[in-house]
């Protein structure tokens, strides 16, 4: 149903550009000219035709660190992604769904969380704990469940008080039912709006918490750790530091256009088929 | 009444308004379509004179509000006036361009609309908002504004007169604010007021405030109007001339008289005989529900919204519960349901008392007893098909699945005269009627003993509603199935209704059989609310205001 001529440019780009990222990210083990801890050149050297970006501050190809850099990125980010909206999403429909004292509790304490700035701490937790990925995920997805929370639990409560949502429980359906398959189909298209937005904020949080050294260990490579390594050469002229961090941005960019495009299709979605 | 010299006047005919070969174009998006033109109003003309009133009538998606809106030169939402000449006051008014339309609007024509509440700005008082057209366009200085606008408030009998314009649009009724949006309107002495189902949002015993209201002011200040709604009892009151409309095409124009009583158009007959349904009233019989004295509150026992009632609905028959809007009918139906329990008294079903919470309740009483809600698109998942949506109660509480379940589906759709092929649609791929009949199914695929009904034909159109009718008295027929049947439309409870009861202020205050209820003689209650429903009989507005015996709400 899908008309890809009735996708405005701008989200197409986005599209292409984060379908080209994740193809990268798949294969990437396939298509790196070098491994990535080996040490193949010079330090910092420029751009050649053995090592199109150059070198890093070990004398790493840069191009090899780039792309296992997208690899382990967007690996951590969308399994963070996916545990904070697994989470935060079944506890905000429940919430809105069984009301009453459960949905004081659980908003409270999620606001508990909110009030502390989440670099804060995600920096004190994750130096109290042991430094491996799979720890950063959790930290990761929970922190930023309770965004995911707020949002799902506004959407569903507007839902749950739809006359057909009434009509389910007049019958006598379980909340189970009443929340996935009255709510959920219903608050599906503002979540994958939503969705899109928490990974380009995810990888943020990432690269931010591996810039300072809490985050990917070296030597495996990812953006905002290579950030970190590079940073030094900035004041010698190498761009080694600005390559990762353009890599970010642009990925930002093309998930927003995404985002912005399903969030603009959901106001003339009146159920149905909608257009999609 | 004197008019400023500088207007432009009417053509020597005596036309204020002459609108051409009118037509009104919209683009449409399909899903998965190209977008596409749509005709609206397609070739439609006609003339009004200084003083007169025209009746637009004709069920949604007739056209009615869009010609309306084009004597001003408004489309609304993208639409786009194609073809034609609006000509007002001599002039043809689409040839003005922005300027022209900014001159005229507020000025020469002035607009009422259907939603008072949603009309006025909230963030500011009556007055300003009533005044503001007169001194954009500079008719009256500040002060003679406010005079003139208390005299229209005078006018429209709006209670406290000299003071009402200093509140804001949250501090009055519906009826009343309705009103000052009438003394709005007429405030800069415009020539033509277009009025867009002005009472059609309101309850009848207010309805008939405001159209009363309406007709005097349009009389004393000589203004012309174009009325449009799509009851035609109402316009009969204060039109002179009625054109009926049908998919944006003219189908009749007349004079009041002869639209009502000597329709040429089968279409207009339809119209005019649309409240006639032959039922039988049955003797009261065996109770399958029995409400007995059931209090019932919001807000923790704060506000009784139910005193003390107590209500009998024989096995397969129909108890219509009327009242106007805060009566506590719906209330009734919650807490019949289960869904507000009651403070006080018992609700027995079908010889076993219910228990009050909906949580406590075992399967087979909620089987037994379904509900059909006013707002057919918004009882039903917009994510789910017809089939998953009739298919789902038969599955819930008779665990059929799979090929069983379809054809039952399928049964159903073909009981409610829709057939088959509707199986695979959404929601939103139907009409209005269409959508009310797959509630309708959904109840029935439960195989109840008793259905709720909460204002089923209160949002259709009048031909719509009288087909739901008589199919939901032929499924009582076949099914002997029990209704409640709540309403504020009596015309709909005279044709359905084996015993009624009326319901003020959360009490009972009249209860019994059809024909006893309807018989004098009547309590004050009563007797305002069955003079107020709107008769096709001209005069009868007149007729009704002097004979009342209790004043209405707000007045």
């Amino acid at each position: 149903m899908l008309d890809i001529r009735r996708i405005p440019p701008t989200a197409l780009l986005g599209i292409i550009i984060t379908a080209l990222y994740i193809l990268v990210a798949i294969f990437t083990p396939w298509i790196a000219p070098y491994s990535d801890t080996a040490v193949v050149g010079d330090v910092w050297a420029p751009g050649s035709a053995a090592h199109w970006l150059g070198t890093d501050n070990l004398g790493r190809d840069l191009l090899t660190r780039l792309l296992y850099g997208a690899r382990i990125t967007l690996f951590i980010a969308a399994l963070a992604t996916a545990l904070s909206f697994t989470l935060g999403a079944s506890l905000g429909f429940t919430a809105a769904v069984v009301g009453g004292w459960f949905d004081e509790l659980l908003s409270r304490f999620i606001d508990l969380i909110m009030s502390i700035p989440t670099l804060i701490f995600a920096l004190v937790v994750l130096s109290v704990l042991p430094a491996d990925t799979l720890i950063l995920i959790l930290v990761m997805g929970i922190l930023d469940s309770t965004r995911v929370f707020r949002i799902s639990r506004a959407v569903a409560v507007d839902i749950n008080v739809m006359d057909f949502v009434e009509a389910a429980k007049l019958r006598g359906e379980g909340k189970l039912w009443i929340i996935f398959r009255e709510i959920l189909p219903n608050a599906l298209s503002p979540l994958v709006a939503e969705l899109g937005l928490r990974f380009i904020f995810a990888i943020l949080f990432l690269s931010a918490l591996s810039f300072l050294g809490l985050g990917v260990q070296p030597p495996a490579s990812d953006w905002g750790g290579m950030v970190k390594e590079n940073k030094d050469g900035i004041v010698f002229g190498v761009p080694a530091a600005l390559l990762p961090a353009a890599a970010i941005s642009i990925l930002a960019i093309s998930v927003n256009l995404v985002a912005d495009w399903i969030l603009n299709r959901t106001t003339d979605l009146k159920g149905g088929r909608g257009n999609a | 009444m004197p008019r400023q010299a500088k207007r432009p006047q009417g053509s020597e005919s005596g036309a204020l308004l002459d609108i051409r070969n009118l037509r009104i174009e919209a683009t449409v998006y399909p899903p998965g379509e190209d977008p596409r033109d749509i005709v609206i109003v397609d070739d439609v003309s006609l003339t009004l004179t200084k003083g007169k009133v025209l009746g637009l009538i004709g069920e949604s998606g007739a056209g009615k509000s869009t010609i309306g809106l084009s004597s001003m030169g408004y489309g609304r939402g993208g639409v786009r006036i194609t073809g034609g000449q609006v000509i007002l006051n001599g002039r043809d008014i689409l040839k003005g361009g922005q300027k022209g339309f900014r001159q005229l609007r507020g000025r020469e024509v002035c607009y009422v609309a259907q939603s008072a509440a949603a009309a006025f700005n909230p963030a500011h008082r009556l007055m300003r908002q009533v005044i503001e057209a007169s001194l954009k366009h500079g008719v009256f200085s500040r002060a003679e504004a406010e005079k003139r606008a208390i005299a229209l408030f005078k006018e429209l009998s709006l209670p406290d007169p000299e003071h009402i314009g200093d509140r804001y649009p949250h501090q009055v009724s519906g009826g009343q604010l309705q009103r000052v949006m009438t003394a709005m309107a007429l405030c800069s002495k415009p020539d033509l007021i277009v009025f867009d189902e002005p009472t059609t949002a309101l309850d009848v015993t207010t309805q008939i405030d405001v159209l009363a209201a309406i007709k005097k002011a349009i009389r004393d200040t000589g203004v012309a109007a174009l009325y449009i709604t799509h009851d035609l009892a109402v316009v009969a009151q204060v039109a002179d001339d009625i054109m009926v409309l049908r998919h944006g095409k003219k189908v009749e124009k007349g004079d009041t008289r002869q639209i009502i009583k000597e329709p040429r158009e089968q279409y207009t007959g339809a119209l005019v005989s649309v409240h006639e349904i032959p039922h039988e009233e049955h003797k009261p019989a065996e109770p399958i529900l029995s409400v007995k004295n059931v209090t019932a509150a919001y807000g923790g026992g704060q506000v009784k919204v139910l005193k003390n009632v107590s209500v009998d609905l024989s096995a397969g028959q129909t108890l219509a519960v009327v009242g106007e809007s805060g009566s506590g009918k719906s209330t009734l139906a919650r807490a019949i349901t289960g869904l507000l329990p009651p403070m006080e008294g018992s609700i027995v079903f079908d010889g076993r008392p219910l228990p009050p919470r909906l949580g406590d309740r075992k399967k087979n009483d909620l089987r037994e007893l379904q509900m059909i809600y006013q707002m057919a698109d918004v009882a039903m998942n917009p994510r789910q098909t017809v089939g998953t949506i009739i298919g789902r109660p038969i599955q819930f509480y008779f665990g059929l699945k799979g090929r069983k379940r379809d054809e039952m589906v399928r049964e159903l759709l073909d009981k409610i005269e829709m057939g088959s092929g509707f199986f695979d649609r959404y929601p939103a791929e139907l009409s209005g009627g269409q959508k009310q009949r797959v509630c309708i199914a959904r109840a029935l695929a439960a195989k109840p003993k008793l259905i709720i009904c909460d204002e089923v034909t209160s949002a259709l159109d009048p031909l719509v509603a009288n087909g739901i009718l008589k199919l939901l008295l032929n499924l009582q027929q076949e099914e002997n199935v029990a209704y409640l049947f709540i309403t504020h439309d009596l015309a709909t409870v005279k044709s359905i209704a084996d015993s009624i009861a009326v319901m003020y202020r959360g009490s009972v205050v009249r209860y019994g059989p059809r024909s006893e209820v309807l018989t004098p003689p009547f309590d004050a209650y009563t007797d305002l609310l069955l003079s107020s429903v709107p008769e096709m009989e001209i005069g009868w507005l007149e007729k009704a205001i002097s004979g009342r015996r209790m004043e209405s709400a707000g007045n």
